[in-house]
């Protein structure tokens, strides 16, 4: 891996490595788009997939780091560029036009830390109010509530966007333009619509019943999750990764206690691991019992919901006696898992693996064949395997266009390499092999727990840890598979017991974003198929 | 006067006082015969189909999802005609947590829902914020933004919570006037008096 950041600075002389646990590479802001440019078109290197930017603020700078993955060669680096300006106006070139996911990403980083980036071409806020007052991810926010008080007066809207120049002497410019045209007709669908899957609103400009535009308009459930998060202990921050993607609860809790277990040094008992991994199978299989009923449901047919929850419900109760709790488990820690199994944990399992056949047996007589279905579904929203890198579609949505972006695979962690299970991808790219990518891998994931049950090992399930966590000082990237996609997770520590940036990369942002992109050109009624297919969690986007 | 449901024994109600406070409330002046009777029959009905408006925002709204399937199936209840539109719903479960932007998004939904109207606060942060409570983007309590006539705490609550919830708002419904209204109705108007939309002229 050290070699990677040794291949760039050959290639690119300007740039410089980041000594640190992962490779990072910086750049002055002026060579930051031509070293991007070159990272995702040179042949050696091909960062095609722009995995998450992260905005930082060190108090005497303003920054970003941009991690790349190339899908090509497997091999994830950090880029950090620093900020030029002053702290009143910050600005770094955009990359919009090399990552078509950045214009999303930049627009976030905008909205928390108020840096401007030189030629994305829509700078709005992305979760905050137009009028809001400050950056609330800086370090000298002022967190008053008399400034931004909660109203119930309507939020100020605008038909217009900003785009960001230099002129000549260096100086930062802002120009209006139009998010939709002129006589546009646009139609509001959200926040409050039962086909959004919670409160995402799209502003769809249509033609009579195409679709011309869609802007996405988020923040109906931004809770500050990374703000929040510094203010915190690092074992208190765990709680709040149950209640972004509720559904990938201990996938997420995994992830951020691996990624903790690893700052620190910690080394887990084998049982914890096989616990942990069964949990994060089982909670791939009920979200996508889930999204197999809500989708149907979107699509008109109810009765799937209740065929689909059935299995849902059996995988709760195994949860719930293990965990105590049927949602937002809070049941991994750092060290091992809080509780040990429940005694019959494993009859529970082998009762599930044995009707979970016959369910989706069930669930393709019923809905998969269904003409109506498959008129619905089949060639309608493709997205290609190009654009699903460029917008970062992963997890089951990106496979089902052809990109293998299994992170299990890819970057095997916790016990994933020692498992027979495949991967599922298909080609086709539309709402039908999204549906059908889902449906196989839950046999894929019935597979890894058919294979972990006799297998558990024993031991102690958690180690011991001091009750008071420092890390060491340092950044660490982590990336991991939830049950919607690659869930990136960036850790800051100064050493102390609090984290000092914590970001969240989560999987359904860019799966959002990429909805304007598809839809573009289709029915108004495909836009719930598409957005169904897509699977998003609107608390996941937002955080 | 015992008000309960169908289903549950009087005596396994956690908490008779408040409703036998209402009770006392509503006859305090004496009830007349015929517009008693009326009330009765009328308070019947409605508590007994109680529809919801589809409002969810996060964690709580998957719970409610399932408290519509086989399983918990709210049907038995008269519950689950769930609506998408407020203007054909009688209450409005706020599962899940309500941000500054959501805020006025969420008081239009009530107003737009028709009279009588019924809020259920579900889950720790509809009820104060819960564990999101000191964010900067996060309303501490929707009690200060609309009336709110049950509280269903957890996070989120179990299905059997939210049963027990509805039900509790199924009592309360018994308990009402309908016709020259006293208890509940001028409550609302008063706490909607104190709480005015800003921005609009009433």
């Amino acid at each position: 891996m050290a070699n990677i950041t040794d291949k760039i600075v050959k290639l690119f002389p300007d740039a410089t490595v980041v000594e640190g646990n992962d490779p990072m590479v910086t750049v002055a802001d002026s060579r930051w788009h031509d070293l991007a440019a070159l990272l995702r078109d040179n042949e050696e290197l091909k960062f095609d997939y722009l995995v998450t930017i992260v905005g930082m603020d060190w108090t005497e700078h303003l920054g970003c780091i941009y991690y790349l993955m190339s899908t090509e060669y497997n091999t994830v680096v950090g880029v950090k560029v620093l900020a030029e300006g002053t702290r009143e106006t910050p600005y770094i070139h955009s990359v919009a036009d090399l990552w078509a996911v950045a214009v999303t990403y930049e627009r976030e980083v905008f909205d928390f830390f108020g840096i401007v980036f030189i030629g994305n071409p829509d700078m709005r806020r992305l979760f905050l109010n137009l009028d809001w007052k400050g950056y609330p991810l800086r370090k000298d926010y002022d967190e008053d509530p008399a400034l931004n008080p909660v109203s119930t007066e309507s939020e100020r809207q605008t038909d217009f966007t900003d785009v960001y120049s230099l002129d000549e002497n260096g100086n930062v410019q802002k120009k209006e333009v139009r998010v939709f045209e002129k006589d546009d007709f646009v139609v509001n669908i959200g926040p409050q619509h039962p086909a959004t899957h919670g409160v995402l609103r799209f502003r769809t400009a249509v033609n009579g019943e195409e679709i011309k535009k869609i802007d996405l308009y988020c923040g109906y459930i931004h809770r500050g999750i990374e703000k929040l998060c510094e203010n915190l202990a690092y074992p208190q921050t765990l709680h709040f990764m149950d209640r972004m993607d509720y559904f990938s609860a201990h996938n997420y809790h995994h992830a951020l206690c691996m990624l903790i277990e690893k700052a620190a040094g910690i080394e887990i008992s084998r049982r914890a691991q096989v616990i942990r991994v069964m949990m994060d199978e089982l909670s791939r299989i009920a979200s996508h019992c889930l999204f197999i009923g809500t989708y149907c449901m979107d699509l008109g047919a109810t009765t799937m919901l209740f065929y689909a929850l059935r299995v849902r419900e059996q995988i709760l109760d195994i949860m719930e006696k293990t965990c105590g709790a049927r949602m937002t488990f809070n049941y991994e820690c750092i060290g091992g898992v809080m509780q040990d199994l429940a005694p019959d944990f494993v009859q529970d399992v082998k009762a599930l693996l044995e009707v979970l056949p016959k369910n989706i047996k069930e669930y393709n007589e019923i809905f998969t064949g269904n003409v109506i279905a498959r008129n619905r579904m089949e060639g309608v929203g493709v997205l290609s395997r190009e654009d699903a890198i460029s917008y970062a579609v992963t997890g089951p949505s990106g496979r089902a266009s052809g990109w293998a972006c299994d992170m299990r695979k890819l970057f095997p962690y916790s016990i994933y390499s020692e498992l027979d299970f495949e991967e599922v991808v298909m080609t086709e790219g539309d709402s039908m092999a999204r549906f059908k990518c889902r449906m196989r891998e839950m046999e894929e994931s019935a597979k890894i727990l058919a294979q972990l049950v006799d297998n558990i090992p024993e031991g102690e399930y958690c180690v011991k840890v001091p009750k008071v966590l420092k890390l060491p000082v340092g950044s660490w990237f982590q990336l991991t598979e939830g049950c919607r996609g690659a869930f990136g997770l960036y850790l800051e520590s100064d050493g102390n017991t609090k984290p000092y940036r914590l970001k969240i990369a989560p999987p359904c942002l860019p799966q959002a974003a990429v909805v304007d992109h598809i839809t573009r050109g289709q029915k108004i009624a495909d836009l719930i198929t598409i957005g169904g297919s897509m699977d998003y969690i609107v608390p996941d986007i937002d955080r | 006067m015992e008000v309960t449901t169908k289903s549950m024994p009087y005596d396994a109600w956690k908490d008779n006082e408040y409703i036998e406070k209402l009770v006392k409330e509503l006859n305090e002046n004496g009830t007349n015969v015929i517009v008693g009777s009326l009330d009765k029959l009328i308070n019947w009905g409605r508590s007994n189909s109680i529809w919801p408006l589809t409002f969810a925002t996060s964690c709580c709204g998957i719970e409610f999802v399932s408290l519509g399937a086989a399983r918990f199936d709210m049907a038995r209840f008269g519950w689950e005609v769930a609506r998408s539109s407020p203007r054909q719903a009688d209450f409005m479960m706020v599962a899940g947590t309500i941000v500054h932007r959501m805020v006025p998004v969420f008081r239009r939904l009530y107003d737009q829902l028709a009279e009588p109207k019924y809020v259920i606060a579900c889950g720790g942060c509809a009820i104060s914020g819960g564990p999101f409570r000191k964010s900067y983007h996060v309303a501490k309590g929707i009690g200060d933004i609309v009336p709110v006539d049950v509280y269903v705490p957890g996070c989120p609550p179990r299905p059997e919570a939210m049963i027990y919830g509805i039900m509790q708002l199924s009592r309360k419904m018994k308990v009402e006037r309908f016709f020259g209204g006293v208890n509940r109705q001028e409550k609302q108007k008063e706490f909607l008096a104190a709480h005015p939309v800003e921005g609009v002229e009433d």
